[in-house]
């Protein structure tokens, strides 16, 4: 489902190059919930922007459902993003001015082709994730957990293979990341992939594998 | 969910910019318009005043030519009565009269026969106009116990080959009496009054205002009547020739033709500051003329300051409209740039998601694009509206108002109107374009990474 294979992320710097990540491989399967754990810094972040398509690895090859997504253009990569890779952000990332469903709804505009019911996917999802009765909402009028939740509903609406989150409970409440955590291994069991890159103990009874990074490479438990 | 509700949600959210974005396009266009209007209303009310200004010194030329027309008519008839006086006059005397006799008594004793004046009316004289045969005595008034001088006239006698003329001088009508102004001063006479005259009764019909002459002293009645009077039946004594028409030495021109018609007469000029009639005639036309010209000199040069001074006004007008509205679309070209520079910014971090979650580059910038062309559309329209009524309401303080319907079907205004829309389409495209590449260009994974 999602394969890195000796990627490096090198950043330019002064006086020396960082290497963000290092000659890293990873190999997640369908209903596979893996969790990479280590301190602030350690590249888990660059990593997960390079499994998404988002940052191009300086050295490496990364596998979507066998596709590289770097080989496309950037415009064909983002509707390869849009059809494949959902995303929860530590910072929710929600736009500011849409409401919860309207937020949940943004994905669609990417890939306008999707299914007919979209919207009613989206109020399924709101529902799902206990944001009904908060749906005309706007971000601003919401809790953490409920950005939360609405960032993950944002991500699950075009029914993603890979699910990418970083520190997704970052900034929960206990009940809100126990929740959180708990839709993502929901999301994996049903047979998607996540990746999640945290420094939350928490988040580690719900992965199935848990990986340790230390400036930019895998470290043994 | 599609890219227009996001424009929309957007510009609700962030309805400042947009309200900002969108006067900078109105003010730009409303400058344009309101120019143009303003320009437009110059043409119309220059148009009108001129128009105006072209009647008034029509009827003002109308008027004074009328107005010397008539001076010159009237100035006529006073010169035509003042030639009594002051014209070239002569008086026709027998040979024997002494012009002592005259001058020093206001009388006269040599007489000539009354067909004289008929001898001289029937003839082909040409030197003078009007003949008045009369005879004229110094006499005792003795009902008051005075000396008076009594003139006996029987009116104008028509020249012959002349037709008639207008008479300068009536006749007294027998049984009447005109009365010089000292006497009637004097006597207390008022018109209407019966007066004995030696023996005869006689009604006022006429007195005279003060001449300071002889006059002053001299009653006037039918020359039959002072003829019977006075003895002198057929007899008179002088003939009083008006208006005589002659250049150069005059008196020798009259008496040379006089006395080739009436032997044994001699002619002498009567008041030497006589102004011809010829040349009051000529002064009266040449003044008319004269006039005239002036008036509509003077029209023509009030029209021409009138189109100097709308001509300037107009030039000053284009003038500061060529400086002012480039200077206010450039003003709302980087106004609405700052402003969507401003935005672009401000949405980084919602760009960078909308980029992550799959939005093309192209989606992205018709995000900014559509939001600049509803600044351009709705900012054009504002514009266009405000700059009508703008124009229309600084021009309606001169020349009576302006309607915007007469400025819409000027010549040009129309296209200008259509076009200022588009115009404002483009400039908010333009300066949005910038701002909308920039972040199409954002790179999602940077811009994701801050916190």
């Amino acid at each position: 489902m999602l394969q890195l294979e000796n990627v490096t992320r090198i950043w330019p710097g002064n006086p020396a190059p960082v290497h963000a990540v290092s000659d890293l491989s990873l190999q997640l399967s369908s209903g596979e919930f893996v969790a990479v754990q280590g301190p602030s810094g350690c590249g888990k972040s660059t990593l997960l922007l390079m499994a998404g398509g988002l940052l191009q690895p300086t050295t490496g090859d990364v596998r979507i459902n066998g596709a590289n997504p770097y080989t496309l253009s950037a415009d064909e990569r983002a509707t390869f993003r849009a059809r494949t890779v959902g995303f929860v952000f530590q910072q929710f990332h929600l736009v500011p001015y849409l409401d919860v469903l309207d937020n949940v709804l943004a994905p669609s505009i990417a890939v306008p082709n999707t299914s007919s019911n979209v919207r009613q996917r989206a109020e399924e999802l709101v529902e799902h994730l206990g944001l009904g009765h908060r749906k005309r909402h706007v971000p601003g009028q919401l809790s953490s957990g409920e950005r939360q939740r609405t960032a993950l509903a944002r991500a699950l609406l075009n029914q993603p293979q890979v699910l990418l989150a970083d520190e997704p409970t970052g900034n929960l409440d206990p009940d809100s990341a126990h929740a959180v955590l708990g839709y993502l291994k929901e999301f994996a069991e049903s047979g998607g992939a996540v990746l999640l890159v945290t420094h939350d103990d928490r988040a580690l009874p719900f992965a199935q594998h848990v990986i340790h990074m230390h400036e930019g490479q895998v470290t043994p438990a | 969910m599609n890219i227009w509700r996001l424009v929309v949600c957007e510009i609700k959210h962030r309805n400042l910019n947009f309200v900002m974005s969108l006067l900078s396009v109105a003010v730009a266009v409303a400058s344009l318009v309101g120019a143009q209007t303003l320009l437009t209303t110059d043409r119309i009310i220059t148009h009108r005043l001129l128009s105006a200004k072209e009647a008034e010194v029509e009827q003002a030329v109308a008027d004074e030519r009328a107005a010397v027309e008539k001076a010159g008519q009237e100035l006529q008839d006073v010169m035509r009565k003042q030639m009594l006086g002051l014209g070239f006059n002569v008086l026709i005397l027998p040979d024997s009269q002494s012009l002592s006799e005259i001058h020093l008594n206001g009388s006269m004793s040599a007489t000539m026969n009354e067909d004289y004046v008929d001898r001289l009316a029937n003839s082909k004289i040409v030197t003078v106009n009007h003949l008045l045969p009369s005879v004229t005595k110094r006499v005792q008034w003795d009902e008051q116990n005075r000396e008076v001088i009594i003139v006996g006239t029987r009116g104008e006698v028509p020249i012959a080959h002349r037709g008639m003329k207008k008479p300068l001088l009536a006749e007294v009508a027998p049984g009447k009496i005109v009365v010089g102004h000292e006497l009637h001063q004097q006597l207390s006479l008022n018109e209407g009054d019966v007066v004995t005259f030696n023996e005869r009764e006689f009604t006022v019909s006429k007195l005279h205002d003060e001449r300071g002459s002889v006059d002053d002293v001299t009653v006037w009645i039918n020359l039959a009547e002072a003829q019977e009077m006075l003895g002198m039946q057929n007899q008179i004594n002088a003939i009083l020739a008006l208006e005589c028409e002659c250049a150069g030495d005059r008196i020798s021109q009259v008496r040379t033709e006089i006395s080739g018609i009436l032997p044994g007469t001699q002619v002498i000029e009567r008041y030497s500051q006589a102004i011809t009639r010829a040349e009051s005639r000529a002064q009266a036309k040449a003044s008319a003329e004269r006039a005239l010209q002036e008036a509509e000199a003077s029209g023509i040069a009030q029209l021409a300051l009138e189109k100097k001074t709308r001509a300037d006004l107009e030039d000053r007008h284009a003038g500061f409209a060529a400086i002012l509205v480039p200077l206010v679309i450039l003003g709302a070209i980087i106004t609405i740039t700052l402003l969507a520079l401003a935005n672009s910014r401000q949405r980084t971090q919602e760009i960078g998601i909308l980029r992550a979650i799959g939005l093309k580059s192209r989606q992205l910038m018709q995000v900014f694009l559509i939001k600049a062309g509803a600044v351009g559309v709705l900012g054009g329209l504002l514009g266009v509206s405000a700059g009508l009524a703008i124009g229309t309401m600084l021009a309606s303080g001169e020349a009576g108002g302006i309607r915007w319907t007469e400025i819409l079907a000027t010549e040009g205004m129309p296209l200008v109107l259509l076009a200022a829309p588009l115009c404002a389409l483009l400039l908010s495209g333009v300066a949005s374009w910038i701002p909308a590449l920039l972040a199409a260009r954002l790179d999602p994974a940077v811009t994701l990474q801050q916190e």
